[in-house]
């Protein structure tokens, strides 16, 4: 075990580190999408600048806006940090990591996709309110894809603890188990759905009927709105950062690592980010986004996959220590 | 009367038992106007049997009462253990906010229909709690479900009341014929009534899956297990609000006990494929009643159908560690019964709030519809904070109290690879995925449920002229609030503390206090398996919340401008171009309804020129109603038809009849010996 001092260290680095990158993950894909269509596209650390720009102006609220809409963009922000922050992405041995396992996880998740579709729904507008509906919608499936993945990978590491599933995977020998495969395709269509991006949503558009994420927050403006695109920007590296303990941790620094070790991982982490967020934009280029109704397919197919995967880790007992 | 221990305990809810019923009593006989006594004296004696309750939970004490009333021979036996202790305190507790709820209505709300009616329904269930002889609990039993009865249909000239209650009333007997066959199998031959007897008496494997399916039918009719469920979104919400928050809160929860105490006490060491009913209709009741609640338009209905939700998940914990058990492994046996009777817990606590809260939204506005309100959260700035937290629960979402139980009952569905039988191997991912299916739905659910009540803007005049709940009212429902929060961060406490009772139950316990990092640390198998702390989760939310809230205040801009919402460019100014909750059903709708319900949407668009309106109508098929309950009912109605000859035949005939009769029994009682 590292010194206390140093695990509390790794934390505070993990929380920060998180927050910071962010806004580049999403720049990167944005970017590789403006390139592959033959525009220039934004800097990447237009995100920043984003953000900046909309602290800095005044809050416009709609006229029935309650006190809700006010405080939801702070706590929306604050469950996906904590979520964030709790995916050991560099280091298996965080100083908090124990707070909250992975079920933990998703439910933190869910509560502030509840808050923000709340919230949308104050406002008392059209057009919030199918982005909150159809939110709810994909969430139904989602959510519970998300939960049996994570299950399916707790059940093989014989802990629901991330950093414990995190060391288990380090130390087993690279095989490509069916349960694992299936796991990881429903975790992918989850992480884009619930990131609202192409196919299930279009993070670019701005065509009513077809928003779902930017259906919701139609509404906020200035710091409201810089909270809710932060904590979008979180959710992202939330997701690749899941997908990554879960399925590729290797290079991660392991429990009783010291500060190389620690180097090491951080070099690992913002390589297989930046590849994530560059396949993400490739992605988004080479598929068109579906109508909304053939979504419940597409993430019934997350559901279905990830069902199997558990069925077949629980029946196999393949993986059973 | 002799009580074996003597102590206070047992007086203190004796007293309060004494108090029920001089009040219904007193109900019963003074005028309509003079009856607000009710409340007070309820929410007094309800406090009184929290305190010995508690105690007795605490001190582990098993206090036993004999009264030389009832049948000849028998009498009545009572008993106070800690799993009546247990639920005792969740019934008691679920009275004393219904109670403080209740004196918050006016004059004009007492009538004689319900305030006489209201003691007795919380005197019945306390004694089935206590009740140590079949024949007592099968009396206060049948007490509490015509008690309730009458509640239900105190508003008798509506004629929905008098369907609700119709229904209600078959269900409960069939509930009570079953529970009498379970405990006359259970009794045997030797007919020894009292539990104390039945505990000795060892049964087939045969006879006690029949008694153990008798059981399940006379309790989860009353539970609203599915297909048994029909009644319970007739019945509950068509009693007053107080009234039903107790029936979806807690009566349910009698049920509950009375399940835990046959399978787990009376019947003896379980079989493993006892678990089976229960995981089975515990998984497809959990997630049939969500199907149901996000279509319901009624406020009160869609609250009923979460019940039966919520009741399918504690069914398939009870399953689980029913299979656990008798698989020898204990352990995980615990960890589904905590998730059990935590939930029962937790559940009490957060449907007692949402009912409440409807109540004090149908006073303000005299409209339970979802479509027809909206904007409460500026007119009921209270009632709709206290709301938004038991909705949050309800979803199970961290770090309130619903998830404590959710995040149990994943972790036993984790250890389900380790039954030595395939078919619960198998069943347990099934159990899994059902269960996280319904969270999801559940967020859904309440998500439309707090968005087209409280937030958006008024649908309706009465919307708009609602008003805050009296004192009261938002005290009752601010306390369960107070709950379900604190029962979500120390739930790791809550967990120590039913250990005893885990351990009588499951034959092991969760954990020992402060085994994890922090004193309130939830751990499940072992410190390294799983742990959940909320408060420390809610500290780091928080503080993440509050720092970056102060720091973008601070030293970016905290300037507010209010102008009308933009809403794309098209701001409308009827609220009735918002999303109402039939819309934001829609999309899960068109997912699920239609396999589930064969949910069709009709259309009818007048050709341009026209000037009739346009119609758009939903149809659904409630299979469930119409194949187990339509049908028999119509099957028996028919055969009842055919044999109405009977009733008009000469007495010649008759003489005939009685004479063949007759000779049959002879044969076969000849044939038999």
């Amino acid at each position: 075990m590292p010194a206390p001092i140093q695990s509390f260290l790794a934390q505070g680095a993990q929380m920060f580190l998180v927050l910071a990158i962010a806004p580049a993950v999403t720049g990167i894909t944005r970017r590789v999408k403006a390139r592959l269509t033959r525009r220039r596209g934004a800097p990447i650390l237009q995100g920043y600048r984003d953000l900046l720009k909309l602290v800095r102006k005044d809050v416009v609220l709609a006229e029935n806006a309650s006190w809700f809409f006010r405080s939801a963009p702070y706590l929306i922000f604050a469950f996906t940090w904590v979520a964030a922050a709790l995916v050991p992405t560099l280091a298996s041995g965080l100083m908090f990591n124990w707070a909250a396992d992975v079920v933990a996880l998703v439910a933190l998740i869910g509560a502030a996709r509840a808050l923000l579709a709340l919230a949308a729904m104050d406002a008392g507008t059209a057009f919030a309110g199918i982005g909150s509906s159809r939110e709810m919608m994909i969430a139904s499936l989602a959510e519970p894809a998300t939960l049996l993945v994570a299950l399916t990978i707790a059940f093989a590491a014989g802990t629901t603890r991330l950093p414990e599933v995190a060391q288990y995977l380090i130390n087993q020998p690279i095989e490509l188990r069916v349960s694992f495969a299936l796991a990881f395709v429903a975790l992918v269509i989850v992480a884009l759905a619930e990131n609202a991006r192409i196919p299930v949503d279009n993070p670019a558009t701005h065509l009513e009927l077809t928003m779902v994420h930017e259906a919701m927050v139609l509404e906020y403006s200035g710091r409201h709105l810089a909270m809710i695109e932060a904590a979008g920007y979180l959710k992202l590296v939330l997701y690749i950062s899941l997908i990554i303990c879960l399925f590729l941790p290797f290079g991660m620094a392991p429990i009783d690592g010291g500060p190389e070790a620690w180097s090491v991982g951080l070099a690992a982490y913002l390589a297989k980010v930046s590849i994530a967020a560059v396949a993400l934009g490739v992605w988004e280029v080479s598929i068109a986004k579906m109508r909304v109704f053939r979504v419940s397919e597409f993430l019934g197919a997350a559901f279905v996959f990830s069902f199997l995967a558990i069925l077949l880790a629980f029946l196999s007992r393949e993986v059973l220590r | 009367m002799s009580i074996v221990g003597g102590e206070w305990q047992l007086s203190a809810i004796a007293a309060a038992l004494a108090i029920y019923a001089c009040a219904a009593l007193i109900a019963a006989m003074v005028p309509r106007r003079s009856l607000s006594f009710v409340y007070p004296a309820c929410a007094v004696a309800a406090a009184l049997a929290c305190a010995g309750g508690l105690s007795a939970f605490f001190t582990q004490v098993t206090l036993q009462a004999h009264l030389p009333l009832g049948l000849p021979s028998v009498g009545l036996h009572f008993r106070l253990d800690t799993l009546s202790a247990f639920f005792g305190l969740i019934v008691n507790i679920g009275i004393f906010a219904a109670s403080v709820y209740g004196l918050g209505l006016g004059r004009e709300d007492l009538s004689k229909r319900v305030e006489p009616f209201y003691p007795a329904f919380c005197a019945a269930m306390n004694i089935v709690l206590l009740a140590d002889d079949a024949y007592s609990f099968l009396f206060f039993w049948e007490l509490m479900s015509l008690s309730s009865w009458l509640l239900v249909v105190s508003r008798h000239a509506d004629a929905e009341s008098q369907k609700a209650g119709y229904v209600y009333l078959v269900m409960a007997a069939i509930g009570t014929v079953a529970l009498l066959f379970a405990f006359g199998g259970m009794a045997g031959a030797s007919g020894g009534y009292a539990f104390d007897a039945i505990r000795a008496n060892h049964l087939t494997p045969l006879v006690s899956a029949l008694v153990l399916a008798a059981a399940l039918v006379g309790t989860g009719s009353k539970a609203g297990i599915m297909p048994l469920h029909a009644w319970l979104p007739l019945a509950h919400p068509a009693a007053p609000s107080h009234v039903s928050a107790l029936m979806s809160g807690v009566m349910t929860k009698v049920a509950v006990y009375a399940i835990i105490r046959v399978a787990f006490d009376l019947l003896g060491d379980p079989l493993w494929w006892w678990s089976l009913p229960f995981i089975i209709l515990g998984a497809a009741t959990a997630v049939g009643g969500l199907l149901y609640a996000v279509q319901e338009q009624d406020l009160k209905r869609l609250l009923a159908y979460s019940t039966i939700e919520n009741l399918g998940i504690i069914f398939a914990a009870i399953g689980l560690a029913i299979a656990f058990k008798s698989s020898g492994i204990k352990y995980a046996a615990a960890i589904a019964m905590a998730a059990a009777l935590l939930h029962s817990l937790n559940h009490s606590w957060f449907k007692s709030l949402l009912f409440l809260g409807a109540g004090a939204i149908l006073h303000a506005t005299g409209r339970k519809d979802l479509d027809g309100l909206g904007g409460l959260i500026h007119r009921m700035p209270k009632t709709a904070f206290y709301w938004l937290i038991g909705a949050l629960s309800i979803s199970a979402l961290p770090p309130l109290n619903g998830f404590v139980s959710e995040w149990l009952l994943f972790q036993a569905v984790l250890v389900g690879p380790v039954f030595p039988e395939p078919i619960l191997r198998f069943l347990s991912p099934v159990v899994g995925a059902m269960l996280a299916l319904a969270a999801g739905l559940a967020a859904a659910c309440f998500v439309r449920a707090f968005g087209t009540v409280f937030l958006g803007r008024p649908r309706s005049p009465e919307a708009e002229a609602a008003h805050e709940a009296p004192f009261a009212q938002t005290a009752a429902i601010g306390l369960l609030a107070v709950f379900c929060t604190l029962g979500g961060l120390f739930g790791g406490f809550t967990a120590y503390a039913i250990e005893p009772l885990l351990t009588s139950l499951a034959g092991a316990s969760l954990m020992t206090f402060a085994a994890g990092p922090t004193p309130f640390s939830l751990i499940a198998v072992n410190e390294a398996h799983a742990i959940y702390d909320a408060p420390t989760i809610a500290f780091f939310v928080a503080v993440s919340a509050l720092a970056t809230m102060i720091a973008v205040h601070l030293l970016a801009s905290k300037r507010t401008r209010r102008s009308p919402a933009w809403d794309c460019g098209f701001p409308d100014a009827s609220p009735a171009t918002q999303y109402t909750a039939s819309s934001f059903s829609q999309p899960l709708r068109r997912v699920y309804s239609g396999i589930v319900f064969r949910a069709q949407e009709r259309v009818d668009m007048p050709p341009p020129g026209a000037l009739r309106p346009a119609k758009f109508s939903v149809q659904f098929s409630d299979y469930l109603w119409r194949y187990f309950y339509l049908a028999p009912a119509e099957r028996l109605w028919s055969l009842s038809k055919r044999f109405n000859v009977v009733h008009f035949l000469t007495i010649r005939r008759y003489l005939v009849l009685m004479f063949c009769t007759l000779i049959t029994l002879l044969i076969i009682t000849a044939t038999w010996m």
